[in-house]
């Protein structure tokens, strides 16, 4: 599959496997391209999970990690991507529905942003939240204490 | 709060126009604190009289951070706190963290530990599907099997209090196998819990297989395609109902399932019938599981070799398992330190969750709770 997609998608896909399990490091530039050929051509039809994980001492902070699974194949696999802070990516609502709370999760705790996407908003936190905590730089202290004293009336969460 | 409006007005954009004040849709506010919600879940919906248009789910209300958690705690802190998402089902969770970590440390726990494993797995599963049940039931009005299944549940507990001193969070798995041996008379707890149990699956079904107001509250009530399940990536028994012949443990088994002999029930609807039907013939298959595995544990360690202190060698891996609810996926990534650098756990209830505006679209306002029931979300497991 992999010499397939490398014909296809030139020198951008790099396969990896670690601990038995297949992944691949893909340029930003071939998502679009490539999610539609893994999900119509190689029939990985299940969208298992979307997520990221931030490295903010790489100049592209953003590692975005798409699990897929093969209900013909029986195969799992994972796709990853680097971006830039601030770059936007493809929606896949349109390729797989369940990417819709996903990517808004995504969205949530990251503050990447999905092109294309039907509703993009926050998933769960509230609306009015300021930060993305799962990024490295969002201390596990800090809180958006603007918002609790707003909304809860207290001077702190913590 | 201020979200109530954005999320309105996102439900009013499908696309047709309407009179300003239209007499014929309805939007109404249930939970978050609904008794039939099983937890703090709001559901706005949009209704013409009893018919439901649409729905938008509004979660968040018991986001803890676990995954931010995760990264400032080691390998070994963070084994607890998976316990507490979903709730009902702590002993799969922390079976699938340990399985995960595992995996990047390159061990795996010794034989006497996996029977144990699957044996307490198994039991909880049965434990979910009773609480699943006797809610579920609840909701739609039949309150006799609450009082059945939760007699029956207490059991089960009763052996996981003998066996680690908890109920409900156990924190029963270790990363590398179990921490305590089993205690003595175990085997035969769990022997005479089995023949206890039996004849109760009969006794639940004889309450409600045939009853015709259970059958008129489900039968064709949140019908769901196995193409739609797909799509939505719902997993676990609601895939399993709609005809999709699937299970983590026979298509990637984890822990030794490959050594036991069960089916997989399967529905063919797709509706909240059958999808009650496809769990009572799972815990059938439970009990055929911990049947097999008692009968075979052999004798040795609980515990593999593994470093006091654990830093997996950097690297990434997801691994996922057969909760009662569905797939139950951990994606860890391993910097070399002694904490992950990144926890993500993919829930099933939040992504099944998803699938409620189109299993309610077109179904009465009563159905929906049947619906929500059906699903099995657990809250604490949907918002982490």
């Amino acid at each position: 599959m992999i010499t397939k997609l490398k014909q296809t998608c030139g020198s951008g896909v790099t396969a990896l496997t670690y601990s038995g399990q297949n992944y691949m490091v893909v340029d930003r530039s071939l998502i679009p391209e490539l999610l539609h050929v893994l999900r119509n051509e190689e029939q990985f039809d299940y969208c298992v999970d979307i997520t990221a994980v931030h490295y903010p001492k790489r100049e592209k902070q953003f590692d975005v990690v798409w699990v897929l699974y093969s209900y013909a194949r029986n195969e799992r696999i994972r796709v990853t991507t680097q971006i830039l802070d601030g770059e936007s990516l493809p929606s896949s609502v349109p390729i797989w529905a369940t990417t819709n709370w996903l990517e808004r999760e995504v969205y949530d705790m990251f503050g990447i942003k999905f092109d294309g996407h039907p509703d993009l908003k926050r998933i769960l936190l509230p609306d009015g939240w300021k930060g993305h905590p799962l990024r490295k730089d969002y201390s596990i202290l800090q809180q958006d204490k603007e918002w609790v004293q707003i909304n809860l009336g207290i001077e702190s969460g913590q | 709060m201020t979200d109530s409006q954005s999320s309105l007005s996102n439900l009013d954009l499908e696309a047709h126009e309407k009179p300003f004040l239209d007499s014929n849709e309805l939007v109404i506010n249930m939970g978050p604190q609904h008794p039939a919600t099983h937890g703090v879940l709001r559901v706005i919906l949009r209704l013409d009289g009893e018919k439901v248009l649409g729905l938008e789910c509004v979660i968040g209300y018991l986001h803890r951070g676990v995954e931010k958690i995760g990264e400032h705690r080691t390998y070994t802190m963070f084994n607890p706190y998976v316990d507490r998402m979903d709730y009902v089902a702590a002993v799969s969770n922390g079976l699938g963290y340990c399985e995960t970590v595992e995996k990047l440390l390159n061990v795996e726990a010794p034989p006497r530990a996996q029977y144990i494993r699957v044996i307490l797995t198994e039991l909880n599963r049965i434990a979910s599907h009773q609480l699943w049940l006797g809610t579920h039931a609840l909701d739609i009005g039949a309150i006799t099997p609450l009082f059945y299944t939760f007699r029956d549940r207490e059991e089960i507990l009763k052996i996981y209090e003998k066996y680690c001193g908890a109920r409900l969070t156990t924190h029963a798995f270790r990363i590398g196998g179990l921490q305590y041996e089993t205690y003595a008379g175990f085997e035969k707890d769990v022997r005479n819990f089995l023949t206890f149990f039996r004849p109760k699956i009969d006794e639940y079904e004889e309450l409600l297989t045939t009853n015709r107001i259970w059958l008129e509250r489900t039968k064709n009530v949140g019908k769901i395609s196995g193409e739609d399940c797909i799509a939505l990536g719902v997993t676990g028994p609601v895939l399993r109902a709609s005809g999709v012949k699937w299970d983590v443990r026979k298509a990637q088994p984890y822990a030794n399932y490959k050594n036991f002999d069960f089916d997989i029930p399967i529905g063919e609807n797709g509706d909240t019938y059958d999808r009650y039907l496809v769990r009572m013939a799972e815990m059938r298959q439970s009990v055929r599981i911990v049947e097999q595995a008692i009968e075979a544990i052999p004798e040795g360690p609980v515990l593999a070799k593994i470093p006091k202190v654990m830093k997996p060698a950097p690297g990434e891996v997801y691994h996922s398992i057969e909760a009662p609810k569905g797939e139950l996926g951990y994606f860890i990534v391993s910097d070399g330190s002694t904490q992950p650098y990144r926890v993500r756990v993919r829930p099933p209830s939040f992504v099944n969750l998803q699938a409620l505006d189109l299993m309610c679209r077109g179904q009465l306002v009563a159905d929906v709770i049947a619906v929500i029931g059906t699903l099995d979300i657990v809250l604490g497991e949907v918002d982490r």
